[in-house]
């Protein structure tokens, strides 16, 4: 057990550096000269050379990517100032820190995923679940039809909608703003409320489905059978049995689904004008920072990568013949 | 007990004839496969960070055997005895880690594909799941056809006319050469799979649990049919099962294996009427007989077969043996022929049982289950 | 259909009249896409306490569904089922599901044939058996513990109070299907269905099951139902013998009667169709010729008719019209329209010298 989880960590270590590898040679071996880019209107070739130095530009791209990696670790001097660890160097736009600005941000998108996602498997499974317990009913035959409507709706169409909607003319629900824990966990919550829903909708009617589908498939499995012949009650066995058989599939779906998570919440950030990482990505993109993409790049590799971990773990929770073996 | 005679050494005066079995139950045929001292391991990996070697899966350990030209020889045992594995082997599917394998006198143990290729179309294998070992989206025609396009083979008339004469051999109707295997029952796909073995007139056929999987009206169906073949057209065969009344009816000798070795081989009376060894014994005793007045020994062992990863020293058998001493953990027993045995009768015990399968006075209950509630 | 006549001296104990167990004219059928499935087909049967029913037929035969229908285990959504099933007195057939659940795994038990598959891979062996045996008698965990491990040791299980804390992934396959028997008898049941219990297994394994099975019902007294396809496993266990072709049960009789002296002609061709251990090698197979028949399209008539060697020997198209009777005296009997004489004759020079021992 505790092999197979130092074994995943270590493993996660590796993806992390070849992404980082990866991207860094993506961003700044490849394109235009990012000193050209930072350079400004009036530029010259001095400017450009000092620019250079001042990034270490001129150095081998092998070299300038070990320091960019000790830098994440151990902090680095940069001729700007001193960059606290974990750097991912200035914007190029506003000299911050990119850090800084990804911390500001990161709470509102994890809100926005860690809700949606909670909303979306509460609702998805939970209709799964209704509808394989009475398959072939009317409920069964409303929630498919209803999965497949939600399939195929996209959050900047339902977005504008469900605030008009709810928000404006009925004024149930906050049409959306950033989280503050610190000042306004309260707010936190109910802010977020009405775009974790609008994020939800595209991913529900996928689990509801996958859902049906695989407890269908566990209550025909003989060893729900078993406990049927046990004499154990039929809501018993749905439960501790089927449920318990559909749960490593279901969570094996949410963690390829992670990267489309994090992708919905960016749609949904800009959709009700939140600021968080989606945004900030946008923004980085259009004002070829790129530090700040580098930055976000590799924070948000590092976030699914991480998740990805957790959810293995569970697995070893879920099943035992993954934990003993 | 006098001196054992050692095993593959063939006593230079010609076979008399035993007067258990008539002379024509033993065809004479030359040797067609040699397989001596053929060993298979698996590796088992693991390791923290690097996967390296731990231990491997001794599924075949040194087994030496032949196969004549129009016999039928019958490797019997349990789940995990390497009988598959065998057949994989002769039939090189899978490549020996020891050994050596010959095929009329040629040394195919580790022959490369060109070398194998006139030999691949000699030695067929028939497999035990007929709706797994059958391509789900090609004809019976081309299903069949397939071995000879690949080597060449012309036969006169046509490769169609050769398949629909096949189709007729094994009992098929030859119209339906354009169908798909779904459109055909077990027994009849196990047939098609017969039939594609037929194809290109094998010498040896490699039968691996080929009836198991069918149903018990058309088991004998697909055992007739292969008895035909063997008698009729002289084609040799290694027949696998863990069937031992099927592997009586279908093969003039029969090994019996356990954990990677043969423990016992002979002709069938031998085997089935004068075992000798403990395990042989036990297998015959639990093969259920459909027959209330069924008088034979009673043995019941205890326990499971254990695992081919860590096999126990000395004698493999001697966990599960009610004659175990300390000589079997210690020396492992060589096969050869005990005294009293007839030749070609070859058993691998140090403490052997008496040649008969008669009921015994004291039934040998090994199981402590059954021994706790018998006894009480 | 003939009302079976009960065998001097064997009632129940509680009515004189009734039988253990007893179905009557049971059908089940499945509604498929292709059409109606009639996987059983007006069966009836009886068993005592503390006998042993071998029902024997290949797949498809409908032995395994009406067993599954005994228990109440079938989908209700596709499947219709009629007729009458009285387990001591009660019957079964379209009672309320919380009178079944109450029965199940109590009164009436099942063994599955795979027990890996059978046994959830979730929880611990432990964990399974002593579930049934917490809801049934209303037991303390820790009692429900001690009981499980005392049913392990008891189907022969070493350090049972280790083992019982193991999943079944970790015990090997002999092992599992012990594991499988202690389930189904934590209750003490009065009636045991035991579906193919031995069939995945290795023949040395077999043998110690089937005989513990044995052991087992002779110290408890339970009724046992033995679903097989294998004569050699009914021989070893069974009292009497009920054989099944197509969702209807063509001959019944002693295990004796059946395997010495069988009548109809698709028990000729599976005991002639079997290599004995102890018969001649050089009298050939007797296959039984083409494959069992479509269910949802069964022959009219006697359904084995179209494989049956002795159709001929029947005046004129009785055997494709008319369904033959299952015709019982004490429990033995055939559904055949050959008449006993010729049953007799048939079987003394036709087929008897195929399974004859070797001289």
């Amino acid at each position: 057990m505790l092999r197979f989880l130092v074994r995943r960590v270590l493993g996660a270590i590796v993806i992390l550096i070849l992404i980082s590898a990866v991207t860094y040679f993506l961003f700044f071996a490849l394109p235009a000269d990012p000193a050209l880019l930072s350079c400004g209107k009036n530029c010259n070739p001095q400017t450009v050379a000092l620019i250079h130095h001042n990034l270490g530009l001129d150095q081998p791209i092998p070299v300038q990517y070990w320091h960019y990696m000790v830098g994440l670790f151990a902090g680095r001097d940069m001729p700007i100032g001193h960059c606290n660890a974990p750097c991912f160097g200035f914007s190029f736009a506003n000299q911050q820190p990119v850090w800084d600005i990804i911390k500001d941000r990161y709470p509102t998108t994890l809100t926005l995923a860690v809700m949606g996602a909670a909303i979306f498997l509460t609702i998805g499974v939970g209709l799964g679940l209704i509808s394989a317990a009475r398959q072939g009913s009317l409920f069964d035959k409303i929630a498919s039809g209803i999965s497949l409507t939600g399939q195929s709706v996209q959050i900047y169409f339902i977005g504008p909608l469900a605030i008009y909607l709810f928000a404006d003319n009925l004024g149930w629900l906050d049409r959306g703003h950033d989280v503050d824990w610190a000042h306004n966990p309260v707010g936190s919550i109910t802010g977020m409320i009405l775009p974790a829903l609008v994020m939800s909708v595209i991913f529900w009617s996928n689990y509801s489905r996958q859902t049906r589908s695989l407890m269908v498939e566990q209550l025909s499995e003989e060893h729900v059978r078993t406990a049927r012949a046990k004499g154990m009650n039929w809501r018993y066995v749905f439960f501790r049995y089927a449920l318990r058989g559909a749960m490593g599939p279901i969570i094996t779906i949410f963690g390829i689904d992670l990267g489309s998570v994090f992708g919905g919440a960016i749609i949904t950030e800009t959709t009700f004008g939140l600021h968080g990482i989606g945004n900030l990505a946008v923004a980085a993109v259009l004002q070829t920072d790129l530090p700040l993409e580098m930055g976000v790049m590799l924070f948000s590799a590092a976030s699914i990568v991480l998740f990805n971990v957790l959810i293995d773990a569970s697995y070893a929770f879920i099943d035992p013949r993954i934990r003993l073996a | 007990m006098s001196e054992p005679t050692l095993s593959g050494e063939h006593s230079p005066e010609p076979a008399k004839p035993n007067l258990a079995k008539p002379a024509a139950e033993r065809p004479a045929g030359e040797p067609l496969l040699e397989v001596s001292g053929v060993t298979k391991h698996f590796p088992v990996l693991d390791g923290f960070l690097f996967k390296r070697q731990v231990g491997a899966v001794q599924a075949v350990d040194g087994v030496d055997f032949d196969v004549r030209a129009g016999e039928s020889l019958g490797l019997v045992g349990e789940s995990g005895c390497g009988k598959s594995t065998t057949g994989r082997l002769v039939t090189r599917l899978l490549e020996p880690t020891a050994g050596r394998i010959s095929y009329r006198g040629q040394d195919i143990t580790h022959a490369n594909r060109k070398e194998l290729a006139p030999i691949r179309s000699e030695i067929q294998m028939i497999f035990q799941d007929p709706y797994a070992s059958l391509n789900p989206r090609q004809t019976v025609g081309s299903i069949i056809s397939g071995p000879m396009e690949i080597n060449g083979i012309n036969p006169p008339g046509g490769r169609e006319k050769r398949v629909r004469e096949l189709l007729e051999i094994v009992g098929l109707n030859p119209e339906h050469y354009n169908r798909f295997p779904h459109e055909f029952s077990g027994g009849q796909r196990q047939r098609i799979g017969v039939a594609r073995a037929l194809a290109l007139e094998p010498k040896l056929i490699v039968a691996d649990e080929p009836v198991s999987a069918l149903d018990v009206s058309i088991q004998a169906q697909v055992v007739n049919l292969l008895q035909d073949l063997q008698r009729e057209m002289g084609i040799a065969f290694l027949f696998i099962a863990h069937d031992l009344a099927i592997v009586r009816h279908f093969s003039q000798r029969v090994a019996v294996m356990y954990l990677g070795k043969i423990v016992e081989i002979g002709d069938r009376a031998d085997i089935y009427e004068g075992p000798r060894h403990p395990y042989t014994h036990a297998l015959l005793s639990a093969a259920p007989e459909a027959d209330p007045d069924d008088d034979r020994e009673r043995i019941r062992l205890a326990g499971d077969v254990p695992s081919p990863i860590n096999p126990p020293s000395g004698c493999r058998f001697r966990t599960r043996c009610w004659k175990a001493r300390e000589k079997c953990a210690d020396v492992e027993p060589p096969l050869v022929r005990l005294h009293g045995n007839g030749e070609g009768h070859l058993t691998a015990c140090h403490f052997p049982e008496e040649p008969t399968t008669a009921g015994r006075e004291q039934d040998v209950i090994l199981d402590p289950a059954l021994a706790a509630i018998e006894e009480a | 259909m003939t009302t079976l006549t009960q065998p001097e001296g064997q009632a129940s104990p509680q009515d004189a009249g009734a039988p253990f167990l007893s179905v009557r004219d049971l059908y089940v059928q499945f509604a498929t896409e292709d059409g109606t499935v009639k996987a059983v087909d007006g069966l009836s049967f009886d068993l005592e306490r503390g006998k042993t029913l071998g029902i024997v037929g290949e797949s498809g035969s409908g032995k395994s569904v009406t067993n599954l229908a005994v228990l109440g285990l079938h989908n209700p959504r596709n499947t219709t089922i009629s007729g009458e099933i009285m387990l001591d007195g009660q019957e079964l057939t379209g009672a309320p599901n919380r009178t079944l659940e109450k029965l199940r795994g109590n009164k009436m038990a099942m063994i599955f044939q795979d027990s890996l598959t059978a046994l959830s891979p979730y929880y611990t062996v432990g964990r399974q058996i002593a579930e049934p045996f917490r809801k049934h008698t209303g037991a303390s965990k820790k009692e429900a513990r001690d009981r499980a491990i005392e049913m392990l040791r008891k189907v022969g299980i070493p350090q049972p109070q280790t083992r019982v804390d193991d999943f079944p992934h970790q015990f090997s396959g002999g092992m599992r299907q012990r594991a499988m028997i202690a389930l189904a008898l934590v209750c003490d049941p009065e009636l045991l269905i035991a579906d193919e219990p031995t069939t995945a297994l290795d023949v040395t394994v077999q043998a110690q099951i089937l005989d513990l099975l044995r052991d087992l019902q002779q110290e408890t007294g339970t009724a046992i139902i033995f679903i097989t396809h294998d004569l050699g496993v009914v021989a070893n266990v069974c009292d009497d013998v009920l054989v099944m072709y197509a969702g209807r049960c063509v001959e019944r009789g002693s295990v004796r009667e059946i395997l010495k002296t069988p009548q109809h002609p698709y028990a000729w061709g599976l005991l002639s169709s079997i290599p004995r251990l102890s018969a001649s090698v050089d009298v050939p197979l007797q296959p039984i010729k083409g494959t069992p028949p479509s269910l949802l399209n069964p022959p009219s008539g006697c359904p084995f008719h179209p494989r049956c060697a002795f159709r001929d020997e029947v005046d004129g198209t009785l055997c494709q019209d008319e369904r033959p009777p299952l015709v019982l005296d004490h429990g033995r009997g055939s559904a055949c329209h050959l008449a006993a004489e010729q049953k007799q004759s048939i079987f003394a020079e036709r087929i008897q010298p195929l399974l004859g021992r070797a001289g």
